[in-house]
């Protein structure tokens, strides 16, 4: 599907690699569309940062060549947003997992949605905390199993989207590590976009959390991927029942030239000058 | 120099010790006592087109001085009371991955919510550990709102020059007294600016554990890329797990703060050349220790004080030196008892008695009067 | 130590009485070269509860910066004359408000019962002021500060529109002072 080969090791940290994922995984191609993502956007790797929490997902940073931090657990969110507004000619992306973006990070998460800041978050939601074993995370759904719900899961899960977009983010997407063709062109309208933009990506741990929730082999969730993403569009006329157990793809939200945080800001550089 | 002089409160000093210093950003959370120094600098930073920002909590306001720091600022956050306890695991953070920043803890009383509007110097021993692991650190202990000023600048000097976290620790006496100041001009003062490496990106390593010298933090965005990581790493700043790296980057984080305490140490001795009681006070206590040494000397005792300005690390060897001739030392603090541990162990076996009062007020001169007359037998 | 001279404003948050403090240091600290420092305490209402602003002015450095025997005090609720009047010296000079604080069997020092708040209604047509009032009486009753350097002072920290109307206020609080003065 990807018509020319693309060249991987210009990004690559390689001296890093092999990466921590198990085989199987679906980060690696989250991280793969990343950097085809990147790459079509032009940026030069001086003016990229990467934040990252801590988890399995946050591991990314470290095996691409660009300024990455990997903060501590929930708040790379923070750092991001530190600089960002220090110096905003960076083009500054934060990678986290579902445990690090919702529960931990859920506060930093919803305010960098409400200030809009020019920042692009890809949520690598896996339904677990993969690293620590396979605890149940805050968008595992209701009634699957985890290391701390042996009996099923008796909360309800976040929506990331919705959360996303309640909370003032003005570009929200969701893909999956299957979709990898739409998944690198959500990251490029995300890049491209001015504002805070989130995207979720429903990404697979058969190790954590398949084993226990009947989905033992990578092909097996990305099956899970296929058949229970439902395009945002067909959605439109489906029954909840229809609806059930499903996740919307798509450019679920997206608005364009709402204020965004850093402009604000020198905006007020310019009124306090004359103050 | 024209002298700028002015009426200030303590945390007014610091917010404009920080300005002076080159102070580029500024995230915080409000907090009794300290919200003052936010206040003063979310007026003062946009004006010179410096970075200001409120965040959500008190986790995520170091976070952003970190990341901004990170991009080459020189950054500062203030808190007091839980938000240091919120804090502490970016302090280690900042620790482990040498960005160098200020953090000003205005003291109030505690434990948890405590005495928000009330005085304390109950975070000394916090201030050393109240990050998990080992590491060294700076904190420095102000006892006027002049020195407030600028102690927070060589505050801003050690963080770049060490790569650490430096904590002012003022509490709430001396955060809102107001006093005159002499506001210096930024060239009558040293100030240590934030530098690109001395070496081409190609050969930059964010860390060096070996060689004695701590390698300037390359700011990001210049062309130096590199990775920063909580875990521990080697000199390229990838995680490791090698014992001979781990034990290298264990020692570093000791040694370049430890090793270099000649240039980090600041104290101040008042009356200790023939003293035969000494007097270990800090911050605010230290004011009215020192009034309390002229009733003592008015009423024939000699007592003197020795003042640690860089509280920690702890001036060790100053402590051992006195105590050779001054062999009854006493610790008043607004504490149950913290740095009077840290003289004990250096107090080359001198009697040290401690004073201990918290209840909301400084201690006052005459209950550290009546101590002294205690310990002199009188 | 002796040649301390301490001031204590106290009544409730929202009466403007840390602002008093402040100015009365300003006045001595900057414009009277004198040494001179400021201290607060409060509890944590914004509007109400007691207060209090202290001043030390002094020829030679403060160490100690709160007021343990207070020589100039100023009480505009009854919570505060009771919970602040301990320390007053023999001969300290109290000021209370004859409206606002009504129980004076707490009283040490030298009392002089004022009716300040009258003053501020007849004269400046609103309450808003009694604070610069008793300023006023403090500066005047005391000497500390020449009336030059407490106007200074005062028009740094006042806003714009407001300077006549605080003008009037601290003179307000020198005449209350000087017929204490001549009553003596």
């Amino acid at each position: 599907m990807i018509k020319t080969k693309f060249n991987y090791d210009k990004y690559l940290r390689k001296n890093t690699l092999p990466h921590i994922w198990c085989p199987g995984c679906g980060d690696g191609i989250i991280l793969k569309s990343l950097l085809r993502a990147i790459d079509k956007c032009g940026y030069s790797k001086d003016e990229i940062v990467i934040t990252s929490g801590i988890g399995c997902a946050s591991r990314l940073p470290g095996y691409v060549d660009f300024n990455t931090i990997h903060t501590t657990h929930g708040r790379a969110l923070t750092f991001a947003i530190g600089i960002k507004m220090f110096k905003p000619r960076l083009k500054v992306i934060t990678v986290s997992g579902d445990g690090d973006a919702l529960a931990i990070g859920g506060n930093h998460f919803i305010h960098a949605a409400r200030r809009n800041i020019d920042i692009t978050l890809i949520v690598f939601n896996n339904y677990t905390y993969g690293m620590t074993g396979g605890q149940y995370s805050p968008t595992q759904p209701r009634g699957s199993y985890s290391t701390t719900t042996p009996f099923g899961n008796i909360e309800p899960p976040f929506d990331v989207c919705n959360l996303a977009q309640a909370a003032g983010a003005t570009w929200v997407g969701r893909s999956t590590s299957y979709h990898a063709v739409q998944l690198e062109k959500f990251i490029v309208d995300a890049l491209n976009h001015t504002g805070f933009s989130v995207l979720d990506v429903i990404t697979n741990c058969h190790i954590s959390y398949g084993r226990r929730n009947k989905m033992k082999s990578p092909v097996e969730m990305v099956k899970y991927q296929k058949e229970k993403a439902i395009p945002a569009r067909s959605s439109q006329n489906m029954s909840p029942e229809d609806l059930a157990g499903r996740f919307k793809t798509g450019i679920l939200f997206e608005k364009k030239d709402m204020p965004e945080f850093c402009s604000e800001y020198r905006k007020e550089l310019e009124i306090a000058k004359t103050k | 120099m024209t002298k700028n002089i002015k009426l200030m409160q303590g945390n007014e000093a610091i917010a404009e010790g920080a300005v002076i210093a080159g102070c580029d950003f500024f995230a915080g959370y409000p907090i009794t006592p300290s919200s003052e120094v936010m206040e003063v600098l979310s007026n003062k930073l946009p004006k010179i087109g410096k970075a200001f920002i409120q965040m959500e909590d008190e986790i995520a306001a170091l976070g952003a001085v970190l990341g901004a720091a990170l991009g080459g600022a020189k950054a500062i956050t203030a808190s007091s009371g839980p938000g240091m306890s919120l804090k502490q695991e970016h302090i280690g953070y900042a620790s482990m991955c040498e960005i160098p920043c200020v953090i000003v803890n205005v003291m109030r009383g505690g434990p948890s919510t405590g005495l928000p509007t009330l005085p304390a110097q109950g975070d000394v021993m916090q201030a050393k550990w109240g990050t998990h692991g080992d590491h060294a650190i700076i904190a420095i202990t102000p006892s006027s709102v002049n020195e407030s000023l600028y102690e927070t600048i060589r505050a801003f000097n050690l963080a770049i020059k060490y790569r650490t976290p430096v904590l002012i620790l003022t509490d709430e006496i001396i955060g809102h007294m107001r006093e005159r100041v002499v506001v210096p001009d930024k060239n009558d003062v040293d100030i240590i600016d934030v530098k690109l490496p001395d070496v081409p990106p190609e050969k930059y390593n964010p860390y060096n554990y070996t060689s004695g010298k701590v390698t300037p933090l390359a700011p990001m965005g210049e062309g130096y890329r590199y990775h920063v990581t909580g875990l521990i790493h080697g000199e390229t700043g990838f995680p490791s797990q090698r014992t001979d790296v781990i034990q290298n980057a264990q020692n570093w984080l000791m040694d370049k703060i430890y090793k270099n305490i000649k240039d980090i140490e600041k104290f101040e001795e008042f009356q200790t050349e023939d003293a035969e009681i000494l007097i270990v006070a800090y911050g605010s206590t230290s004011r009215s220790t020192r009034q309390a040494i002229m009733m003592a000397r008015s009423a024939g005792i000699k007592a003197g004080m020795f003042r640690p300005i860089t509280i920690w690390p702890f001036p060790e060897e100053q402590i051992s030196n006195l105590s050779k001739r001054i062999r009854k030392i006493l610790v008043p603090e607004m504490n149950m008892g913290q740095i009077i541990f840290e003289v004990q162990r250096n107090a080359c076996g001198s009697q040290v008695y401690g004073l201990n009062i918290v209840n909301g007020e400084p201690i006052a001169p005459d209950q550290i009067y009546t101590k002294i007359k205690e310990i002199a037998g009188l | 130590m002796s040649d301390r001279t301490e001031f204590r404003f106290s009544g409730s948050g929202g009466q403007g009485l840390i602002l008093a403090g402040i100015i009365l240091a300003d006045a001595a600290a900057i414009y009277e070269n004198k040494n001179a420092v400021q201290t607060q305490s409060y509890g944590p209402e914004a509007r109400g509860g007691s207060s209090k602003s202290e001043v030390i002015v002094s020829d030679s450095p403060i160490e100690y910066p709160k007021a343990t025997k207070v020589d100039y005090m100023v009480a505009l609720t009854q919570e505060a004359f009771n919970k602040y009047i301990n320390d007053i010296k023999d001969d300290g000079i109290v000021i209370a408000d004859k409206e606002l604080v009504t129980d004076f069997s707490n009283a040490k020092g030298k009392l002089y019962i004022i009716d300040m708040v009258k003053s501020a209604r007849e004269e400046l047509g609103k309450l808003l002021g009694l604070n610069i009032i008793a300023l006023g009486i403090l500066v005047e009753i005391s000497g500390i500060v020449s009336h030059e350097s407490i106007e200074q002072a005062l028009m740094k920290r006042v806003p714009k529109g407001f300077e006549d109307y605080n003008k009037k206020a601290l003179e307000i609080g020198f005449k209350l002072a000087k017929e204490i003065k001549n009553n003596k």
